[in-house]
């Protein structure tokens, strides 16, 4: 479960968090379904990758409540955010891989931060690998990889722990349509697994392709929800 | 291009920014500097123990044969520079002289007087020549003001070692900041990942802290060992100082005087400084991350 109230955040704080910039987000307020699948539309600049940002812990809000799988940020000791980051897989709109580590090390990440079996690791990053179709490119490194492909490793990277809450931002932003509908695909499919699914796109043509609920930001507002 | 795998040892490629030459070297340098502190201080410490017996009796005044001891006894104690004056045991001053007297010495002992000074003179000639005028006939001996000085001197050098030691230990610090800072920066991008990954300070502290203790342990070690030769080397000059002899060969230095509990210490004492600075450098800049 994921809800907003009456949320605004500024940027310019220490590393980048919460400061004295313009605020970027103005009361926004909306709660999210265990288990359902949103869009986030808005034009660029509109605040969609910080929503994001807030909503997997990379950031703290200016002010307002959000509460995440059932932690109040609010309240929330800073100690106990790394158990829940575990819990939620990113998509980052720059991909954000780790470029001295070979892809299937990449991968692998979430599981060692969460101290699992290196047995698991291997078996669990095997199995992903080949569910985005990429087990050829285990031991490349990921600048020897196409955009698309990298695109896939970040998915494979935010869904190889099985988390509770997927965020992905502008996943198909550099992707030609088939390449898109794939990845459109993998996100459906996590969303059946029982995930709780946002992707935040500016792809028109995609979401009527997909329809589902949306919120629709705009300069940092949120002008519909459903 | 491809990669090894890294079985999770090296998320964050430290092997790469916290290199295994600068930090070595520098930790193998500084464990140099240590460890002649160290043996500075050993040193320093066994000549001013072997010192402090000479230093005890500052001057001795030998009566001339006949003279009135008890007399020149008063005017001694009389005088401000002298803390005590006694009449120095026959019977030890008999063994004293054994060697060259015999058991049953034909001629009389002398009366000697020990004198111990509430303080240093500023000039020991000077001081002999008043007791000389004060007790007419006395040979003054004022070698004990020497001894007492390069006791002073021993002593000093003692602490300045010390000082020296504690400097080194700050100056490894500073050094282990500052690479620790640089491997930061180097590595933002990865410790930003691997935080919204869910990794904890703790975590991403220990992996910096384990890789600075590794790096400065072994260099520390290695410095330490280069060291060793140099110290035994000094200990051999020092010998004939503390009533030994100078060694011809190698195997001969003296190895065994080196201050071998303390060396041992340093590669561990240098390891847990890294560990610790690295871990509070990390842990001082991870809370910036929300
Ligand atoms: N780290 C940051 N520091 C300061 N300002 C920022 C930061 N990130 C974003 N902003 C500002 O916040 C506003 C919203 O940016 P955001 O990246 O959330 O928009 P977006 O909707 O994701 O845009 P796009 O579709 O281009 O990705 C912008 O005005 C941007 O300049
Ligand atoms: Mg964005």
């Amino acid at each position: 479960m994921v809800r907003f109230a009456e949320v605004g955040l500024r940027y310019g704080g220490p590393g980048d968090g919460p400061g004295a910039g313009p605020e970027v987000l103005r009361g926004v307020s909306f709660t999210l379904t265990p288990g359902s699948f949103h869009w986030l539309l808005g034009p660029s600049g509109a605040g969609k990758s910080s929503l994001l940002r807030l909503m997997h812990l990379a950031v703290r809000p200016s002010r307002g409540e959000v509460e995440v799988l059932g932690t109040r940020l609010s309240t929330a000791r800073r100690a106990a955010l790394p158990a829940l980051r575990r819990r939620i897989g990113v998509v980052y709109q720059d991909f954000r891989l780790l470029p001295h580590l070979s892809i299937f090390d990449n991968v692998a990440q979430p599981l060692r931060v969460a101290g699992r079996a290196e047995r698991q690791v291997r078996a669990d990053v095997t199995e992903i690998l080949r569910w985005v179709g990429l087990v050829g490119k285990a031991d490349a490194a990921p600048a020897a990889l196409s955009g698309g492909e990298q695109q896939r490793v970040a998915i494979a990277r935010a869904v190889v722990i099985r988390p509770a809450l997927l965020v992905a931002d502008e996943p198909t932003g550099n992707l030609d349509v088939a390449q898109a509908r794939r990845v459109m695909s993998l996100l459906q499919q996590m969303h059946r697994l029982g995930t709780t699914v946002v992707v935040a796109t500016h792809a028109e043509t995609l979401v009527a392709e997909y329809p589902a609920p949306a919120l629709r930001l705009a300069e940092g507002r949120l002008v519909s929800h459903g | 291009m491809r990669l090894r795998r890294t079985r999770g040892r090296d998320p964050l490629g430290l092997r790469r920014v916290l290199s295994d030459r600068l930090l070595p070297a520098l930790a193998a340098s500084m464990a140099l500097l240590a460890a002649l502190a160290l043996a500075g201080a050993r040193g320093a410490a066994d000549l001013a123990a072997r010192w402090e017996g000479g230093a005890a009796t500052a001057l001795t005044v030998q009566m001339p044969h006949g003279a009135r001891a008890d007399r020149a006894l008063a005017a001694l104690a009389a005088m401000p520079e002298v803390g005590e004056a006694r009449l120095a045991d026959q019977a030890r001053l008999a063994a004293l002289l054994r060697p060259w007297l015999g058991e049953a010495p034909a001629i009389p002992l002398p009366s000697v007087i020990e004198l111990r000074l509430a303080r240093l003179p500023p000039d020991p000639a000077a001081l002999a020549q008043r007791i000389a005028q004060a007790v007419p006939g006395a040979t003054v001996e004022a070698h004990g003001v020497w001894v007492a000085r390069l006791l002073a001197l021993a002593r000093s050098l003692q602490a300045v070692a010390l000082a020296a030691l504690l400097l080194v230990a700050g100056i490894a610090t500073a050094v282990v900041t500052v690479a620790v800072r640089a491997g930061i920066a180097a590595r933002r991008n990865a410790i930003d990942i691997l935080h919204e990954l869910g990794a904890t300070d703790g975590d991403i502290a220990g992996r910096f802290a384990r890789r600075v203790a590794l790096l400065v342990g072994l260099g520390a070690l290695g410095g330490t060992l280069a060291a060793a030769p140099v110290l035994a080397g000094f200990a051999d000059l020092a010998a004939p100082l503390l009533g030994g002899a100078a060694a011809m060969r190698v195997q001969d230095l003296p190895w065994a005087r080196l201050p071998w509990a303390e060396l041992a210490l340093l590669p561990p004492a240098a390891a847990a400084i890294g560990w610790l600075t690295a871990q509070v450098t990390l842990r001082l800049w991870l809370r910036r991350l929300p």
